[in-house]
């Protein structure tokens, strides 16, 4: 079995395992980094939506063989080392301000998301609108979409 | 608040101890536990209240309904719920409930914290274990956590706080009644002691019997809004639910299942291949598939998509939505007479006075799939077995599965995990029990996930069914209003069958001899508008499919034809809406909630062509609601463009009034109704699955159109109204019935057109390709660095 070898949450890894398999697999069966959570699979539902090289991505759809030596991920458990400070990262404070999850389990990739979206919107030269949340993916079966709205534009004013 | 008093309860728990002036405050009796430390016990019946009278037609849910029936049905099982106070001063409850994202962990620590003077942080309340003892009552469903659990619940902690008094009494010398229990510290004159420093003192060698009372007044966190205490948990991806769990040796296991629905496997052809693909270690045949279990999910989905399998045909092989829907019109019973219904006295017929409105209704399967898969751990021994899942009726599910693995029950422990959603999937344990079945045949531990093709389309749902209304007016005057539901089976064979089958005695006359099915439904439904003869039947027809009580059962349906024949009633005589059904409820819980949302919605405001307002009520879970919704159906907006996405008509404003008796936690009954807000969009408007020779099409999130980002109300209020009862009613379900009234209401005044069925989309030409069948599961993409944002 090939050995892959890339970072996540701000360690190397070394995985001894076979390229095709998608990295959330990866992820969650072997290293044991539970927060992006399996949905469907095929890059549909993002609830196991996390960052490489800070942007969003979806690691059902990756094969681990496709990422780099230096390919940095960041899943939701290191989401709140990527900003200044001992808290939690803005978008996960506005969750809580929210009370946004019910169940919970889409959560994670909700704010991954959310987070990316934001960024973009900064890399455009403007702030997050409506429009942009409306385009979001993700789902919640719960239906939290009302406070998930809140949370994002609340979350990115402390961004 | 107010207590009510049953003067005619007969629970052993009781008594009534002498009020100031003669009243009779209410008691009741718990126990403290022998221990080390204190345990604090109530029963777990105390508090069911019984209707005295029997009920007359047509509205029985209106004196007793199955709330009463749920929380009655507990009342012979002597069984104790325990509050431990800990030495680090925190209170320990494990709720015989489960927990699915509907905020009953938070409005219990809520209510301990309540009566036993502690801060809400400072209460861990934990799922139990399947607890076989508590026979009946340990079913999460019906919305009826709070109904059922708060007296027992508040009884353990008066008595938990009745024995630190006692305790700090006895150390500082000062009289109990000088002491001020408060955050977790008990005050005495001069000095003062904290929980966790009386928890031994408190503490008794013995079991005895204690009597309390309980606060009437002056909640301090009951009735205030409280953040979920799991929420940290949840934004930092700490939350585990059963895939999450570490169990030794539990690897990833994946079923193969039938191209069509329910069928069964018979032959694995090319085992010995599969079993040398990468990663993998086992594969079983059972009867439900070919389990395979490997190093990882994803090559147990690459074995699965090259298993070579002879199927045996499901049920339904060859059969589509219209079959099906022919078989339900084949079933349903003539609606009764103007005879029977003795409008024939009237002898308005003769004067040709008497006018009819018929309308009948087609709502198709919908699925109750949560984001969490059916899933699963299990360990399956010679001598014993141990069980990890979401589960709410845990101790069928342990019945059950020690029955297919060939253990006496005390022999299979069942854990009862935090679920990733429910919508009454997780009443039934469909993984649990295969995930059982398949770590007997493998001889392993094994980490059950259902893949999301298979959770979508064999999983359970919402059966198809057709609802017939009459309605019989003359001039100003409903004379009667008959509903004949039809419907595919639903399914109740997840402990609640055996709870009717044994409490049927305990009904009301009248009621015993009726199936499962027509009991929840005659214990549910309800027409609380004053529209003379009301006759409400159900008849269930076909066993064939896979279907539960998806959250709020049947009222979503029922109370949307209902209400669309309220409004066409309304048209007929030349009244608003609104106003005929102000002047016709006579409910007053249910005219409040009515009022609100016309009032802050602003009824009858002026709007666009093509967009119009609707609204309607519903009565259930010892609650009201009322929903008041704006549609857009412009084709400019019917048509906006989203990629894979559906759109169709918006609902660009909602408002959501409910009344449960006594909220607890506001915040987490906002957040249920703004849920139950989308579901009841999705089945207007958009979500169902669709029979395609014999099996469901609907493989992906992208296929069933539950409500997305872009679908949701850019303006939803939801106004929780002040106490009216003093206790809870239900909330879980409790948004769902009134959306779907009112969306489909605001759908035919926006369109002038009353639509037949639901969702209105469903017969639309579908914007995706179906996913195989053969094989069963999709292969994971693998371009997704392609698609970064």
């Amino acid at each position: 079995m090939p050995m892959q070898s890339f970072i996540v949450n701000g360690e190397r890894v070394e995985v001894d395992v076979e390229d095709d398999v998608r990295v959330l697999w990866v992820l969650r069966d072997i290293l044991g980094v539970k927060g992006p959570k399996y949905g469907c699979g095929i890059n549909v539902c993002k609830a196991c939506t996390s960052h490489v090289n800070g942007k969003a991505f979806n690691p059902c759809a990756v094969p681990v063989g496709d990422l780099a030596e230096d390919d940095e991920i960041t899943t939701i458990e290191g989401l709140a080392d990527t900003v200044e400070g001992d808290g939690l990262h803005p978008m996960q404070e506005a969750w809580l301000d929210r009370d946004v999850a019910q169940c919970g389990y889409c959560q994670p990739g909700q704010i991954m998301a959310a987070v990316a979206l934001v960024r973009k919107a900064r890399d455009e030269g403007r702030e997050v609108t409506l429009s942009d949340i409306e385009g979001l993916r993700n789902i919640c079966r719960c239906g939290t979409y009302t406070r998930i709205r809140e949370a994002v534009e609340q979350g990115a004013r402390a961004m | 608040m107010t207590v009510l008093d049953h003067s005619n309860h007969d629970a052993a728990g009781e008594g009534a101890g002498a009020r100031p002036g003669g009243l009779q405050r209410r008691s009741f009796l718990g126990y403290v536990i022998g221990g080390t430390t204190l345990i604090a016990a109530a029963d777990m019946t105390l508090g069911a209240s019984r209707a005295s009278a029997i009920p007359s037609a047509p509205s029985i849910p209106e004196l007793y309904d199955l709330n009463d029936f749920l929380t009655d049905a507990a009342r012979p099982t002597a069984n104790l719920i325990k509050i431990t106070i800990e030495e680090d001063g925190t209170a320990s409850f494990a709720l015989p409930r489960s927990e699915n994202g509907q905020g009953i962990v938070t409005s219990t620590a809520m209510i301990i914290a309540e009566e036993l003077e502690l801060p809400v942080d400072k209460v861990n309340v934990t799922l139990a274990d399947a607890r076989p003892e508590l026979l009946f009552n340990q079913l999460t469903g019906g919305s009826n956590t709070t109904i059922s659990t708060y007296t027992p619940i508040r009884v353990a902690a008066a008595i938990a706080k009745g024995a630190l008094l006692e305790a700090a009494s006895n150390l500082l010398g000062d009289e109990v009644d000088k002491l001020v229990a408060k955050g977790g510290v008990i005050q005495g004159l001069t000095k003062s002691l904290t929980y966790g420093e009386l928890a031994r003192a408190a503490a008794s060698s013995t079991t005895e019997r204690r009597e309390v009372q309980l606060k009437e007044s002056g909640f301090r966190v009951i009735g205030t809004g409280q953040r979920r205490t799991d929420a940290l948990d949840a934004v930092t991806g700490k939350k585990q639910y059963a895939t999450d769990l570490d169990v030794a040796d539990a690897l990833p296991t994946m079923v193969c299942r039938a191209p069509t629905l329910n069928g069964t496997p018979a032959n694995l052809r090319n085992g010995r291949a599969i079993l040398e693909m990468p990663g993998v270690t086992d594969v079983a045949i059972v009867d439900t598939g070919i389990a395979v279990r490997a190093r990882t999910f994803g090559q147990c989905i690459d074995a699965i998509r090259e298993m070579q399998v002879d199927w045996n045909d499901g049920p339904v092989a060859g059969l589509s939505d219209q079959d099906i829907l022919d078989n339900l019109k084949k079933a349903e019973v003539a609606l009764p007479s103007n005879k029977q219904l003795g409008l024939d006295k009237l002898g308005l017929d003769r004067l040709g006075l008497v006018k009819t409105i018929d309308a009948d209704f087609t709502f198709y399967f919908r699925s109750n799939s949560a984001m969490d898969t059916n899933s699963a751990i299990a360990d399956v021994r010679a001598d014993s077995a141990e069980i990890w899942a979401g589960l709410k009726s845990p101790i069928t599910a342990q019945a059950r599965i020690a029955e297919a693995v060939g253990l006496p029950q005390d022999k299979v422990t069942v854990h009862v995990t935090q679920g990733g959603g429910s919508f009454g999937r997780r009443l039934f344990f469909d993984g649990a029990l295969e995930a059982a079945k398949i770590s007997k045949a493998m001889g392993k531990p094994v980490k059950l996930m259902w893949h999301r093709a298979d959770d979508a389309r064999v999983g359970r749902g919402h059966p198809m069914a057709t609802s017939r209304v009459k309605a019989i007016y003359s001039g100003k005057e409903v004379l009667a209003l008959t509903q004949g539901h039809t419907s595919v089976e639903t399914d109740y064979r997840h402990g609640l069958g055996e709870l009717i089958t044994a409490n049927v005695a305990n009904l009301p006359a009248g009621l015993g001899n009726l199936g499962f099915a027509e009991t929840v439904y005659t214990l549910t439904q309800e027409v609380p508008y004053n529209f003379g003869a009301v006759v409400q039947t159900l008849t269930e027809t076909d066993d064939r499919f896979n279907t539960g009580s998806m959250r709020n059962i049947y009222s979503p349906d029922v109370r949307t034809a209902n209400e669309l024949v309220v409004d066409m009633l309304a048209k007929a005589m030349g009244e608003d809406p609104f106003e005929f059904r102000r002047r016709t409820l006579r409910d007053e819980r249910t005219l409040a909630v009515l009022e609100k949302v016309a009032e802050v919605g602003d009824w009858g405001r002026r709007l666009p062509a093509g967009t119009a307002q609707g609204i309607a009520i519903h009565k259930e879970y010892k609650g009201a609601s009322a929903c008041l919704v704006e549609i857009d159906c412009r084709p400019e907006t019917v048509n906006r463009p989203i990629r894979e996405g559906v759109t169709g008509p918006r609902v660009t404003r909602v408002v959501f009034a409910i009344d449960v008796g006594l909220p607890i936690n506001p915040l987490g009954l906002e957040a249920q109704m703004q849920g139950g807000i989308n579901d009841g969009i999705a089945q207007a408007l958009t979500s169902s699955m669709h029979l395609e020779n014999g099996h469901f099409v609907e493989a992906s999130w992208d296929n069933y159109f539950y409500t997305r980002q872009w679908n949701t109300p850019p303006v939803v209020d939801v106004i929780i109204m002040p106490e009216t009862t003093g206790v809870p009613g239900g909330a879980g379900e409790a948004g769902v019935a009134a959306s779907m009234a009112a969306v489909a209401c605001a759908y035919a005044r926006a369109t002038g057109e009353v639509p037949t069925y639901f969702p209105i989309n469903h017969k639309a030409e579908r914007p995706f390709q179906t996913k195989s069948y053969v094989p069963p599961v999709p292969a994971s993409p693998t371009n997704g660095l392609k698609l970064t944002f």
